[in-house]
């Protein structure tokens, strides 16, 4: 194989991948863009890179900013749609979930591996199964608990189900706290330390990198979701982003979408997690590449 | 018993009480009941009566039944198919250029992008009319392609719009399976004169092999359940194209109340979840890598 043939074919290689990663990235260049735009001009000029009639007139509007009149002159369905709620009970819901569910799941992890009990490994076995389920499998009964509980259309409803516990989250917790040594327990218990110190005093503390892992997936897993949110969240109170964007996107006229609001309220769901990974990225890559050989 | 050990148990009981509370209520309990369900005609407003096998034979019987299986099979092989197979081209790009976890992390972004957001934004960009796909496509003399809005085309649209998605994901396990291979298996190969096909096909395939099965029962399990995109962008539509199982099931349930016809079509789909997951691994042997 000679010098220049490898040359070659790294370029080739290189520039597949730089393709790959143009492809990956443009759709997000296209979301910021058609939302800066205004509708009429984006019918006008649909293939310009730059925005057509550069405008914060869709960001205005799918936040309530603007008056109905307004909004109808600019193209939108003219229903009155307020993201910034949306927004808020995404977060509101998305934050309780990944707090009870990183504290519960991990306690229970340390139960699972910290702790000899008669039953552990077979408690644990039936608890993995869970991972196993589809999700439809269990939300027909859950709905009605929920619509029997007086709770639908209530965060209660959104956030339950995820509170206490994911079969993910307690098998992620676990793997590392099986790596503890038990030296640093030995210790704590010959100063006297029951479990719950030892968990929050020293198991806590020193899970702190994978605890900030799970937190950032749970987080992000809570905020993507959408079947369970659509079936006992839809009331404009407690309405998430996701169910929001499904709304938005059937009441726009099929004639004339209001893709310039469409694609602003979708950016506005789309950021916080570009915000997240920005700041946490090679975290989460190693994070996926663990739990992926695991 | 001694003491010791009993005191261990009465902490891991309390230590396990939430997320054992959550576990039972929310996914032990609800299971049972689902196919208890399955058994009835419970459709929500009034109390379920027994009714044996009989939403089993409706299933059987039901045409619409047959063709969201039909079309979700079609969903999965199409995704499944492309995703792989680039993913793993990534893949082995990857390991031999860089292994900067900058473009490893570029390419995962659309990962940690809700479904929804994803679905929306290429429900723009490959809009018949004002979609600049299209006007790619009208620069090199092809017509307007309405990709969501015919028959033949919107599950193949479907499919790789979550190719998209999950092709950094994918690409990244296969990449962590890529990394586990020693450097001395390539540097024999290499030795030895082997092309880089040959080395890619007798060498890199094989020892990826258990990584590959892990990875493929991940994701067709996934896969099989395509709902939010669909939900979003096609409804469905046109006709019966993109009537998936999971928006079936769903439509059923909670258009048509029909609780306890659904719960039997979800019985169903976590019986061929739970098989193809035992075939894919026992078809692709994957407890023992030819590195053992």
């Amino acid at each position: 194989m000679t010098t220049i043939g490898t040359g070659w074919r790294k370029a080739l290689g290189w520039a597949v991948l730089a393709l790959l990663v143009l492809i990956t990235l443009f759709p997000f260049y296209w979301m910021l863009r058609v939302s800066l735009s205004d509708n009429r001009a984006l019918a006008a000029d649909a293939d310009s890179l730059l925005p057509a009639g550069l405008t914060l007139g869709a960001f205005e509007r799918v936040l309530g900013l603007a008056s109905l009149e307004e909004a109808r002159a600019q193209g939108g369905s003219g229903a009155s749609i307020d993201f910034g709620r949306f927004l808020l009970n995404s977060v509101l819901t998305s934050t309780l979930i990944t707090a009870g569910q990183v504290l519960f799941s991990s306690m229970a992890a340390y139960a699972f591996a910290r702790l000899r009990w008669p039953g552990r490994d077979a408690v644990f076995f039936v608890f993995l199964t869970a991972l196993m389920i589809p999700p439809i499998f269990t939300a027909l009964p859950n709905f009605v608990l929920m619509r029997d509980l007086k709770l639908l259309n209530t965060y209660a409803a959104i956030v339950l189900p995820f509170f206490f516990m994911t079969p993910f989250a307690v098998f992620f917790m676990r793997q590392f706290m099986l790596g503890i040594s038990r030296e640093v327990e030995e210790a704590a218990r010959i100063d006297g330390a029951g479990h719950p110190r030892i968990f929050f005093r020293i198991i806590l503390p020193m899970s702190r990198a994978p605890l900030a892992t799970l937190a950032l997936l749970a987080y992000v897993t809570a905020w993507n979701e959408y079947f369970w949110p659509l079936l006992v969240g839809q009331g404009e109170g407690v309405r998430v982003l996701t169910v929001a964007l499904g709304v938005f996107r059937s009441q726009t006229p099929q004639g004339s979408p209001d893709w310039a609001g469409l694609m602003a309220a979708t950016l506005l769901a789309a950021l916080p997690v570009i915000a997240l990974f920005a700041a946490f990225g090679r975290r989460i890559v190693d994070s996926i590449q663990f739990s992926g050989i695991k | 018993m001694t003491a010791a050990r009993r005191g261990d148990l009465r902490v891991a009981l309390l230590f396990l009480l939430p997320a054992g509370f959550g576990f039972v209520l929310f996914y032990a309990w609800p299971a049972l009941q689902t196919f208890y369900l399955s058994f009835t005609d419970y459709s929500l407003l009034a109390a379920p009566n027994w009714v044996g096998a009989q939403n089993y034979r409706d299933a059987l019987g039901d045409a619409r039944f047959g063709n969201a299986l039909l079309v979700t099979v079609e969903y999965v092989v199409i995704n499944i198919g492309v995703q792989t197979v680039v993913a793993l081209l990534v893949a082995v790009l990857m390991h031999r250029l860089t292994k900067s976890s900058f473009v490893r992390g570029l390419l995962l972004l659309p990962y940690l992008i809700a479904n929804v957001v994803v679905a929306l934004v290429w429900y723009n960009m490959l809009d018949a009319q004002l979609g600049i796909v299209n006007a790619v496509l009208s620069w090199v003399g092809i017509d307007p392609v309405a990709f969501f809005g015919e028959t033949s085309t919107a599950i193949p649209t479907i499919a790789l719009v979550n190719v998209w998605r999950h092709l950094g994901y994918t690409a990244l396990l296969i990449f962590a399976g890529l990394q586990a291979i020693p450097r001395s298996v390539y540097e024999a190969a290499a030795i030895d004169g082997a092309s880089e096909w040959r080395i890619f096909r007798g060498v890199t395939l094989p020892l990826l092999r258990p990584v590959l099965a892990m990875v493929l029962v991940l994701t067709v399990v996934g896969s099989f359940q395509i709902f939010d995109t669909v939900a979003v962008t096609t409804r469905g539509g046109p006709v019966d194209a993109t009537r998936v199982i999971y928006f079936y099931i769903y439509e059923k349930a909670f258009q048509q109340f029909d609780f306890g016809y659904a719960a039997a079509l979800s019985v169903v789909l976590f019986a061929i979840l739970a098989g193809l997951a035992v075939a894919q691994l026992r078809l692709l042997r994957a407890g023992s890598s030819d590195l053992d």
